[in-house]
């Protein structure tokens, strides 16, 4: 599958069609040109507010998860389920596809499939017109459900091009879209703005798009969030249609999950009377009792709590309750790729929690503009190349954007071995860039590019734990003299200083990666 | 282009990709170690249900079958309610009972708009079951629950779980709502009122759906 097939265009300048566009415009520009990982890094890092929020958010974040992961006694066993049953479902997905689009059927929803994004967005527009018919003006719009699965296809762009409004209804994604941001975090999209930011958002672009904020509206979360309660309401009570994507599909029934905090998604999910779920290829779990493992999993993984406050399940269309017609698109987008590799394919068991992306030092510093994709934190290293393929500059970056601390790992839900495919993502890029430069008939000329550099030289330190631990050593003393500082990575030898010079990142604690070190290699250094 | 294309072309990617697995179903293929519906050890049930309602900072109390009617509208009135819809196929009592209080009262019968929901102060509902070691009511959209739309525009939730409702946590409930699932029924599961902890994680209770949530446990 080419880049231009998978990768949907924004058009460049659009920001001159401003009095035309029907929703505040995003940045402009394509996730997929960011710069290299380590270029956009140093600009995030020069962001002392943003670093600030996100350590205060991540710190809380992880004490909750901690905490709620520890009451269960059979959380590892819980752990250990979740692997096995998204193994099982993606090892023979092609029979649980075909038993979830028959259940989806039988329980009168229409299902649609698509290759890729413009495939996936060419459907939803021509659904959205349907249900439309001829609406006018502001009725031509859409309530929109937080789904990264419509991120990734950049689904609201082609809308706004249809002529259509999307409408984050999200609190943090609203946040994001009236900011003409993009989302930095999986689970809470505007982490790195701070509630005076929000105020301001709020203040200047909430009267363009519909009731305004209050006036003297304040600092305060409540209030805030009540300003976006007010103007999300009245768009609510309006809408004819409706955009989710969904946390689970189960096969059997061809029940539909949405996990969620704010009710935003009952309020899609319910008052609509179209609803069009959008729902990646990997989403399928074989049956309803599997429900009850992931729904103990994911909540505690996510945002530290017992459970979230909403969850809806639904199958098909019912009589006088919700939504009279549904549909379901099924997106592949680069995942049918993923799972052609059996090692990387583990990655597809992610069921977007953020507890790595919480966990990771790297992440905590640079926030998740850095990672240009939708898909940040070490979830996002290992996912984004391998859905995009290594050829662009920032996709090659990301399996590097690690220290490959192992914490990632361990609280990952369903066990997916991030540092293991980080270093075997990395493997690839080489691969890829040996491959090109022989095809380009390069051999023996080509100058090394950074990242096979500083992959060798990342191989030798990692190839022996004596020279790690004297790495991390003369770090952490580092650490310790400069008491609460960020101790820098390093001194380590040109070319890794290139890399480890972009970011100040604290010292990756030396147990736990011999801890990883131990489980994932031979005594040969080799990979299990 | 077509989707029906589409679904070929994907179907025949994922059989390509999955080459390296064998030919045999999948529950032998990959065993999944986990005994679906055990129900978690507490020391009590309903203890540990309030304990984590009260959590979520949702209204809790415990009463008698036939005190119900009389706390109904109690917690009706402390929450300053004025108006109420009680769905079809609540406890005739308790529909007396609120009505006799003097609150206005929608039967939801012909259907309520939008709008005439959001203005409409509180709705009493049952619930299917319910997790103690969640905190979480699940509704399957039954008698005395309502369509979907009555537990989520009205600004107040009062829900009546009968003790006898209270699984010990997911996998026991999973198994008690299952039959609904398969019978197409929707289901909202609900853990305290709604909120959000976007702005800066610090938590706020009340977004979108009801702010309020009061929990009337009926014992005996
Ligand atoms: S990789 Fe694991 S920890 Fe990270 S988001 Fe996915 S499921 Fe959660």
């Amino acid at each position: 599958m080419s880049k231009a097939t998978q990768v949907p265009v924004r058009r460049a300048g659009h920001t001159d069609l401003e009095s035309t566009r029907r929703t505040p415009a995003p940045p402009a520009g394509d996730l997929i040109d960011s710069p290299r990982f380590p270029v956009q890094a140093k600009v995030e890092l020069g962001n002392p507010v943003q670093r600030k929020n996100l350590h205060h958010a991540m710190t809380t974040i992880r004490a909750k998860r901690t905490k709620v992961a520890a009451e269960l006694d059979n959380w590892e066993d819980l752990r250990l389920a979740g692997e096995a049953i998204k193994n099982r479902t993606l090892r023979h997905l092609d029979q649980y596809l075909v038993q979830l689009e028959e259940s989806l059927t039988a329980a009168g929803t229409t299902v649609h499939w698509a290759r890729d994004a413009q495939e996936a967005n060419a459907i939803i527009v021509g659904l959205v017109n349907e249900a439309l018919g001829d609406a006018e003006g502001d009725a031509r719009e859409v309530v929109k459900v937080k789904s990264m699965a419509t991120q990734e296809i950049d689904m609201n762009e082609a809308l706004e091009e249809a002529g259509i409004a999307a409408w984050e209804t999200d609190l943090a994604e609203l946040i994001v879209q009236l900011g003409h941001d993009r989302p930095s975090h999986i689970l809470v999209p505007a982490i790195h703005r701070n509630r005076s930011e929000v105020r301001e958002i709020f203040l200047e672009e909430m009267g363009r798009y519909g009731r305004p904020a209050p006036e003297g509206l304040d600092t305060e979360p409540a209030n805030l969030a009540g300003a976006a309660r007010l103007h999300l309401r009245e768009k609510f009570l309006r809408a004819k249609v409706a955009i989710s994507g969904a946390n689970f599909a189960v096969a059997e029934t061809g029940t539909l999950v949405v996990v969620e905090s704010e009710g935003n998604g009952r309020m899609c999910l319910t008052l609509a009377e179209t609803l069009i779920s959008v729902v990646g290829i990997e989403k399928v779990l074989p049956t309803v009792e599997d429900l009850e493992v992931f729904l103990q999993l994911l909540p505690r993984s996510s945002t530290g709590e017992r459970m979230n406050p909403y969850t809806s399940l639904w199958t098909g269309p019912t009589a006088g309750d919700g939504p009279q017609t549904m549909h379901v698109v099924l997106i592949d987008n680069g995942r049918t790729k993923v799972l052609s590799d059996p090692k990387g394919r583990e990655a597809l068991r992610c069921i977007r929690c953020s507890a790595c992306i919480n966990v990771c030092p790297v992440y905590e510093k640079v926030g998740g503009h850095a990672y240009g994709s939708v898909y940040p934190g070490p979830i996002g290293s290992v996912l984004t190349p391998q859905l995009r393929g290594v050829t662009s500059p920032v996709d090659a970056s990301l399996p590097y954007a690690s220290t490959l601390c192992g914490a990632c790992f361990d609280v990952c839900p369903v066990r997916i071995p991030l540092p293991d495919l980080l270093v075997h993502m990395r493997h690839k890029v080489v691969e890829g860039k040996k491959a090109k430069a022989e095809a380009d008939g390069l051999k023996g000329l080509l100058h090394p590019h950074a990242e096979p550099a500083i992959m060798k030289a990342t191989a030798q330190v990692l190839s022996s734990p004596k020279l790690w631990a004297a790495a991390t050593a003369a770090g952490s003393l580092g650490g310790k003299a400069l008491k609460g500082r960020v101790a820098k990575f390093g001194p380590l030898p040109w070319p890794l200083s290139k890399w480890t010079n972009a970011r100040d990142v604290p010292i990756p604690p030396t147990e736990s990666f011999r801890a990883w070190y131990a489980r994932t290699h031979h005594e040969d250094g080799s990979l299990k | 282009m077509s989707t029906s294309e589409a679904r070929e072309a994907i179907l025949s990617r994922i059989r390509t990709a999955l080459a390296d697995v064998p030919g045999v179903p999948a529950a032998e293929d990959t065993p999944v170690p986990w005994t679906y519906g055990q129900p978690r050890v507490l020391d009590d049930v309903i203890d540990r249900f309030e304990d984590r309602v009260v959590d979520y900072r949702a209204g809790f109390e415990r009463c008698s079958a036939s005190d119900l009617p009389n706390r109904v509208v109690a917690a009706l009135r402390a929450h300053g309610v004025t108006s109420t819809v009680l769905p079809a196929g609540l406890d005739a009592a308790v529909v007396d009972a609120v009505a006799g209080a003097g609150l206005a009262v929608s039967r939801d019968d012909p259907p309520l708009s939008r709008q005439q929901l959001d203005a409409t102060g509180a709705v009493v509902t049952t619930c299917a079951t319910a997790a103690a070691e969640t905190g979480t009511i699940m509704m399957d959209h039954g008698p005395g629950q309502g369509r979907r739309a009555l537990s989520l525009v009205p600004d107040v939730h009062l829900c009546i779980v009968r003790a006898d409702q209270v699984a010990t946590d997911v996998p026991e409930a999973v198994a008690r709502i299952a039959g609904a699932v398969r019978d197409q029924r929707p289901i909202t599961w609900i853990s305290g009122g709604s909120a959000t902890s976007d702005i800066e994680l610090s938590r706020v209770e009340g977004v979108h759906g009801p702010r309020t949530l009061h929990v009337l446990l009926v014992e005996g």
